[in-house]
């Protein structure tokens, strides 16, 4: 049958091989290109060696303060999300009624998109502010850093509940009743049966919030569009901003466009090194 | 036992109501006058500030939400089914055809799904306008480039797992395999086709920088039609901008409702891809 198939290839695979080339392919190639270049309209493009790159990491007030900000952004909402998913789910896997509402209600806010999560918590957190101090999130970094991270739980939590609740049915019951029988405390099957048993998916849920965290954009853009002074500004936004805020950057922001892919490739690497290696054991 | 389960019960609603918060806030502020939205957000709706539906016609106006929400739409629908389309037969071909060509190709594609938007995001803009592809028709052969990747890659985990044999009687019997194809592989591939759908439809609907940069604001999708309210100069009108975020949750929510089985195990399906 192979050989028949074979000379469909250009009804099977051509059609989406040339859009994928012309959306992905080529400005991925011409992007790593460009990267080397400084230019004003792609055409005049000039080879300038690694000098972008080297702008790149002197860039203190915009990508090194960006990445600093990402990264602490992202480390402790790693720690919040998966913190309070993992009580949801414990809390939602005793068989309380009402169950199937309470995460119909705590899934929801993950299908609202991020520009409209953005302006949502603005509203909510100016609010709050205006009424306690009596200033808006622009005031300071660490309104804007705290508000960033309030959003990106109330996103996450119910989606990330799912999995560890998947993850937490799936304990055989034999399993709690032996801990039962043998008189085992509600901490000891907790640390001793629950948390191990859910290791798969804890990792899945960690590096989805990290690297959900690292990349993100559109929430960034509407809660604090980087104010005050960008202090707020993360990875992504700061790329947007080299490219089309500052004339003639657009090269140095393909640099620092280069430099993030790599850190989520190593990421994503990291993820599938650290899954693979559970599976075997 | 009965005494914990009930203090786990107060506690989930107590944190229900926190979750339903934020939402409920947006909506009691999308009938005040904005006056009264900065300073008082948390009040319930009065003589003094109640505008009626006010802040919904002006808003509508102001934004265009409405042809918004025609071209949202019809991104959405046409992109996902382009996508199901050829990702569903490119993914076939590739497991079924084994040679070095197609597993090159199957990691060709994958490669996408790593790449953040940012390192792709000024060069596509670029080719995009080149290929005056600056058109709510021509995002849309973007959308299927783009979401090649996971698609072909979820499609063709699940094709592994369909018998070949059927396949082998269906050309036996003189079928072609295009004609083979759609009436033998692709009913098959009918829940994993439900997944793709989801995870795509959720995620294009979503989209703001793609659009926004490839389409401006020419052709506001949703998401584009309420950060206009915030982009312009001078100061932001909260009464529209908080209507417009009701009218743009509303399709979502009534979606969610209907289908949400199939929402929650698709969406969250996608997460255990790596």
């Amino acid at each position: 049958m192979q050989k028949t198939y074979k000379k469909y290839f250009a009804v099977f695979v051509l059609p989406i091989l040339t859009v994928y080339f012309i959306a992905f392919l080529f400005p991925l190639i011409s992007g790593v290109y460009l990267s080397f270049t400084k230019f004003k309209t792609v055409s005049d493009a000039e080879f300038v060696g690694l000098s972008n790159y080297a702008f790149v990491f002197s860039d203190v007030r915009g990508f090194l303060s960006a990445l600093k900000f990402t990264a602490k952004f992202t480390a402790v909402s790693m720690v919040t999300t998966n913190l309070f998913a993992f009580i949801l789910a414990l809390l939602l896997t005793k068989g309380v009624r009402g169950t199937n509402t309470f995460r119909t209600i705590f899934f929801m806010p993950n299908l609202i998109g991020g520009i409209v999560l953005g302006y949502i918590w603005q509203i909510v957190i100016n609010g709050v502010l205006i009424k306690t101090v009596g200033v808006d999130i622009t005031y300071s970094a660490k309104y804007g850093f705290w508000g960033m991270v309030i959003l990106y739980n109330w996103q996450m939590i119910g989606y990330l509940m799912i999995i560890y609740i998947a993850g937490l049915q799936a304990i055989p019951s034999e399993l709690m009743e032996a801990a039962e029988v043998d008189g085992a405390n509600k901490w000891q099957v907790l640390k001793n049966i629950k948390l191990p048993l859910v290791m798969p998916a804890i990792t899945i849920c960690l590096f989805l919030t990290l690297s959900g965290g690292f990349k993100m954009f559109d929430q960034n853009f509407a809660l604090t569009n980087g104010a005050p002074r960008n202090q707020t500004t993360m990875l992504a936004l700061d790329i947007y901003n080299t490219y089309y805020k500052r004339i003639g950057f657009a090269g140095v922001g393909q640099a620092k466009a280069v430099v993030f892919t790599l850190m989520v490739v190593a990421i994503t690497f990291l993820q599938v090194k650290l899954t693979r290696s559970k599976e075997v054991d | 036992m009965a005494k914990s389960s009930k203090l786990i019960y107060v506690v989930l609603i107590l944190l229900s109501i926190a979750f339903l918060f934020p939402i409920f806030l947006v909506l009691l502020n999308s009938f005040k006058s904005t006056l009264y939205i900065s300073t008082e957000p948390f009040s319930l709706l009065n003589e003094s500030n109640f505008v009626e539906l006010k802040n919904y016609v002006v808003g509508a106006q102001k934004t265009g939400i409405y042809s918004a929400f025609g071209y949202s739409v019809f991104i959405t629908v046409f992109s996902v089914a382009g996508i199901l389309l050829l990702c569903s037969m490119a993914a076939w071909y590739i497991t079924r055809v084994k040679s070095k060509f197609t597993n090159f190709l199957y990691y060709l594609f994958i490669i996408s799904m790593v790449v953040p938007f940012q390192m792709v995001m000024f060069t596509m803009s670029k080719t995009a306008d080149a290929l005056k592809l600056t058109s709510p028709v021509g995002i849309l052969v973007l959308y299927w480039g783009f979401g090649a990747g996971l698609s072909i890659f979820m499609y063709s985990g699940f094709v592994k797992s369909v018998p070949i044999s059927l396949e082998d009687a269906a050309l036996i019997d003189g079928c072609n395999p295009v004609t083979m194809f759609f009436r033998v592989v692709f009913p098959v591939l009918k829940p994993i086709n439900i997944t793709i759908a989801i995870l795509n439809g959720m995620w294009i609907w979503n989209d703001f920088l793609l659009p926004y940069i490839i389409l401006g604001s020419e052709y506001r999708t949703l998401p584009i039609a309420i950060q206009y309210l915030t982009g312009g100069y001078g100061s932001v009108d909260y009464g529209h901008l908080m209507a417009m975020i009701i009218i743009a949750l509303i399709p979502i929510v009534i979606f969610y409702f209907t289908c949400q089985k199939y929402i929650i195990e698709g969406i969250t399906s996608g997460a255990v891809k790596g």
